[in-house]
């Protein structure tokens, strides 16, 4: 029986922004079907979002939705969820908006370990303003600001986030739709600060000057290149070259930061 | 194997990205003026990966109920 999306979509915003063959709403609908999944009450669920282009998907969902300002999704999210720890927050952003800008809320908000979950859209690039270089763009990689190839080394999203403290990271894309659908809702699920970096296409900024001539060719260098997290430790460094792992990467139990809070100043017993 | 009852094409919604046509394995869909089209409903296996990777909310798969 095929899906239906409709109960969490906003009536009339529809069809998107995105450009043909954007993969932000391929993962719009794996976002969808995990929280469908996890039965929460549409009222207790949070969407906050920063700049760009990822960061208007809160506007075609029918949750509560903040779109804030650039790189401050976390900030705003942690506001929501200390008002009220009852509520399920999520926060996303992309490249730009969570590690340029933002990369303090990010970094800052994993030290804390606070109950956010955290989806930082991947595609490598700037890609509302103009394919500018992103801490995440490739070295080599065309960008508008990078017109000879970028010469700078790119960050990993999730050592950046597991190094910081985060208690949960992942990493999907957006071709392994069903993958990414499981690796929210287990993002969802944990409680402390989840981070799951979800790898996305920009064919518009980024694919374009980059020899990728389709949508379809972005999708599929993620299907080739991804590799499970559990088969990549039985595999040579040779063999895991030009590749990079999905799936769970780093899961630990340690203190909520609201719980400690609580505690410390004598709110909880 | 399955088979598909009949596939929506929401064609106001539909940008012509040709990933759905250029991913399904039987070859069952077109592009016709920019947009998708069912080339071949007797070819579909009602796998859902045009539906599942769509962008855009356009293209729904009913599949065939078992005889
Ligand atoms: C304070 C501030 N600086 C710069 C901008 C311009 N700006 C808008 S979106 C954006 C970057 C978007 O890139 P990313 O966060 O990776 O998201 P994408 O568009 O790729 O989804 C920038 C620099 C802004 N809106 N506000
Ligand atoms: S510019 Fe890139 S990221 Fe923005 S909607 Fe277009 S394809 Fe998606
Ligand atoms: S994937 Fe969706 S938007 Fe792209 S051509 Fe197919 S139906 Fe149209
Ligand atoms: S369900 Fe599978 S076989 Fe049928 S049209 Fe879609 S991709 Fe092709």
């Amino acid at each position: 029986m095929a899906y239906d999306y409709a109960k969490y979509l906003r009536p009339g915003k529809l069809p998107h922004i995105w450009c043909a063959g954007c993969t932000y709403g391929i993962v719009l609908k794996s976002m969808i079907r995990a929280i469908d999944s996890l039965n929460y009450d549409k009222n207790d669920v949070v969407v906050t979002s920063g700049i760009g282009c990822c960061s208007r998907l809160p506007g075609y969902v029918d949750f509560n939705t903040l779109h804030t300002t650039h790189g401050r999704s976390i900030a705003f999210a942690t506001g929501v969820k200390v008002a009220n720890p009852k509520l399920k927050v999520i926060a996303l952003g992309g490249d730009g908006d969570m590690t340029a800008i933002g990369g303090n809320h990010f970094i800052h908000a994993c030290r804390r370990n606070i109950d956010i979950t955290v989806f930082v859209f991947n595609n490598n690039i700037y890609g509302m303003t103009g394919a500018q270089y992103s801490p995440t763009t490739p070295k080599g990689a065309w960008a508008t600001t990078a017109p000879y190839g970028m010469t700078e080394n790119n960050f990993d999203i999730t050592s950046l986030a597991i190094g910081a403290g985060a208690s949960f990271v992942a990493r999907t894309t957006a071709y392994h739709a069903t993958h990414c659908e499981k690796m929210i809702k287990e993002a969802l699920e944990h409680k402390g600060l989840s981070v799951v970096e979800i790898i996305n296409a920009c064919p518009t900024g980024f694919g374009r000057k980059n020899k990728f001539k389709t949508p379809t060719s972005m999708l599929l260098w993620m299907k080739d290149s991804a590799v499970n997290v559990e088969k990549a430790k039985n595999m040579s460094p040779e063999e895991l070259a030009g590749k990079f792992t999905i799936g769970v990467l780093h899961k630990e139990e340690k203190p909520e930061y609201l719980e400690t809070y609580d505690a410390t100043v004598g709110l909880k017993k | 194997m399955a088979k598909a009852e009949r596939i929506e094409i929401n064609k106001k919604w539909c940008k012509g990205c040709e990933i759905c046509v250029e991913l399904c394995p039987t070859n069952a869909l077109e592009m016709v003026d920019f947009k998708v089209a069912v080339k071949d409903l007797e070819k579909c296996i009602a796998c859902m990966q045009c539906e599942l990777r769509c962008p855009d909310f356009a293209i729904v798969v009913y599949k065939k109920e078992k005889e």
